[in-house]
């Protein structure tokens, strides 16, 4: 029942969903999502607590199969190609989708094995020289805007930086896996106002070169940061379309009262 | 009053001073502490007097004067321990004090002979327990390290999560078995097996208690590893998963450096165990004076050596003492171990969490 959004540019589909339903147990947290993807946008997932934006949003590099009790049914097809089929390696598909969480989560270890933990996994030991492996971590870092502030203290534990700077090696650390979607779960929920805006513009800058899918608590954000958004009410997808669309002309009355705050 | 004021919930603090409805109200009027502390002090000044409050205060002054001597009780709790271990060694030190002026300390670290009851010339050499302490223990640590804290990440991290409740409660039980059972099992279990195994002409010996050692610290290593490796934050298995680690991955480049010091006290604790063990080594390990040579050579440690001599002493003479100088020694091991331990994880600084 999505309308279908809007031309924005781009029309090469990075993830496209496709009746997807899932369970925690006997609870249905998604309920038939029909969606796609543009590549090389940022799209928001908003819509109150509970709406299952985010447990949308793990199913996208199944990472939701963490908890034991979880059924999924329905296809995702990420980059041409059903991520439930039974011959999807996880590995390979959490290279090229990578995910930052929403309290900032780096390894308990130095900053510079931090960014070099996933390539460090997905290729054979000692296959990249230590020249190799300094320029990736410098120019991961360079990418999240955090080389120059911390270039002195890349051996230092990771723990000990700031929520913001913590933030964006959690993005930097999947930038040296050349991922092509990088899902965002309230990335900046724990972070102050300047925190937030940094990282509203390394997103900006991280546009085109990845697709983008991030969840939003903050309608604010969803308006300023993201090229289309989806509004998620009880497990249903409400509504798709552009940013603008959504917020100025929402297509469906339920979208409308949660833009406008009547609830949620 | 103490030097520091005992905390009491501020968000309360207004409601027991208030005595009476006007007063209710110009607080109500002067708070601006939220709405729900508004609506409970509009609802006690409505019910009349407000009894409540009365209650309220009541209970907050015995909460005030009971604070007092449970902040000392907890802080004695504290110090008893350093004052037990100090207490301990002095009173060991203090039995072994008559000897430590006649004892050669050269011969004693250095010399193989034991020989206390000798007649003629007794000697007091404790460097063939000393090996026979070290070898028991470093064998039981070889095979108890890597059995424990592999079981111990297959429990936190592999199993399911009703193959996880029985293990417990079975390595629980492990550890309950009382130590001479387990010296029991390898005099009459595990020595008959070693002699048809090995042909050795005895069964009781440093493999023996080797084995025994292990598996007496496997439980302490299991569950000590297990509590660690559960402390550390399910984020970072979830980051390592979304990076697209599998879960031996995890395990060793995530969990181990997170939790090492955790693992390192579940070691720790294992050796403690090995060096200390006194009953089980007594009946496994033969108790011959002697430094061995291959795994089938029976031994002696510096427990079994207190534990089965310390009866047949004079109180107060040279052998009661230098058993006591045995003690001290012991006490020497367990200190050198952790604090070794302790340099190993923190550094020589200590404490910087980095």
């Amino acid at each position: 029942m999505a309308p279908s959004p809007a031309s924005t540019g781009s029309e090469i589909i990075s993830i496209r969903a496709r009746d997807v339903s899932l369970w925690y147990g006997n609870f249905q947290a998604l309920k038939n999502v029909t969606l796609e993807v543009k590549q090389g946008l940022i799209t928001s997932l908003i819509g109150p607590s509970g709406c299952g934006k985010t447990t949308l949003l793990r199913c996208f590099n199944r990472i939701n199969e963490r908890y034991g009790n979880v059924t999924t049914t329905g296809e995702i097809t990420v980059l041409g190609k059903n991520i439930y089929d039974a011959d999807v390696s996880l590995s390979e598909l959490r290279k090229s989708v990578g995910m930052v969480f929403q309290r900032p989560n780096p390894l308990p270890i130095s900053v510079y094995d931090n960014v070099l933990f996933g390539v460090q996994i997905h290729t054979p030991r000692r296959s990249l020289t230590r020249d190799q492996r300094d320029a990736m971590v410098e120019s991961a870092l360079r990418e999240v805007d955090l080389w120059d502030e911390i270039k002195d203290r890349i051996h230092k534990k990771a723990t000990r930086l700031t929520l913001e700077q913590q933030q964006k090696l959690c993005i930097a650390r999947l930038l040296p896996l050349k991922p092509r979607i990088i899902l965002m779960d309230e990335p900046c929920s724990a972070l102050d106002a300047e925190g937030t805006e940094r990282i509203e513009t390394l997103l900006e800058s991280l546009r085109e070169k990845y697709t983008v899918v991030i969840v939003t608590h903050n309608m604010a954000q969803a308006r300023r940061a993201s090229d289309e958004c989806i509004f998620m009410l009880l497990g249903e997808l409400v509504e798709h379309g552009t940013t603008e669309q959504i917020f100025f002309n929402p297509g469906d009355e339920r979208t409308e009262m949660y833009i406008e705050g009547r609830y949620g | 009053m103490p030097k520091r004021r005992p905390r009491v919930n501020p968000r309360r603090r207004p409601r027991n001073r208030q005595s009476d409805v006007k007063a209710a109200w110009t607080n109500k009027l002067n708070l601006a502490s939220g709405a729900m502390t508004m609506q409970r002090q509009a609802n006690t000044a409505r019910s009349g007097i407000g009894w409540c409050a009365q209650l309220g205060r009541a209970t907050h002054w015995l909460l005030d004067i009971s604070e007092l001597p449970m902040e000392w009780l907890i802080r004695l709790c504290g110090w008893s321990a350093i004052f037990f271990v100090f207490a301990i060694f002095f009173f060991v030190l203090k039995e072994g004090a008559g000897v430590l002026g006649k004892l050669d300390l050269k011969e004693f670290l250095t010399s193989p002979n034991w020989r206390p009851d000798s007649a003629v010339r007794p000697q007091y050499g404790i460097l063939a327990l000393l090996v026979g302490t070290f070898s028991v223990t470093t064998l039981a640590m070889l095979i108890a390290v890597p059995l424990g804290l592999g079981s111990a990440v297959y429990v936190s991290e592999f199993a399911g999560r009703r193959t996880k409740e029985t293990l417990k409660v079975v390595i629980e039980l492990l550890a309950a078995i009382p130590s001479v059972v387990w010296g029991f099992v390898g005099y009459m279990v595990l020595g008959p097996i070693i002699i048809r195994l090995t042909g050795a002409p005895i069964g009781i010996n440093v493999l023996n208690g080797g084995i025994i050692l292990a598996l007496m610290s496997v439980p302490i290593i299991v569950s000590v590893g297990e509590d660690a490796l559960r402390a550390v934050p399910d984020s970072y298995r979830e980051a390592a998963a979304a990076l697209g680690a599998n879960r031996w991955e995890t395990v060793y480049r995530v969990l181990f450096p997170a939790a090492k010091k955790g693992l390192l006290a579940a070691v720790l604790l294992g050796v403690g165990r090995a060096v200390g063990e006194t009953m089980a080594v007594l009946m496994a390990t033969g108790h011959a004076v002697q430094i061995p040579h291959s795994l089938l050579d029976p031994v002696r440690t510096l427990t079994a050596t207190i534990a089965a001599e310390l009866g047949e002493t004079v109180a107060g003479d040279d052998h009661y003492a230098v058993l006591f100088v045995i003690g001290v020694v012991l006490f020497a091991v367990a200190f050198a171990v952790n604090l070794t331990a302790d340099v190993v994880v923190n550094g020589w600084r200590g404490g910087r969490n980095d």
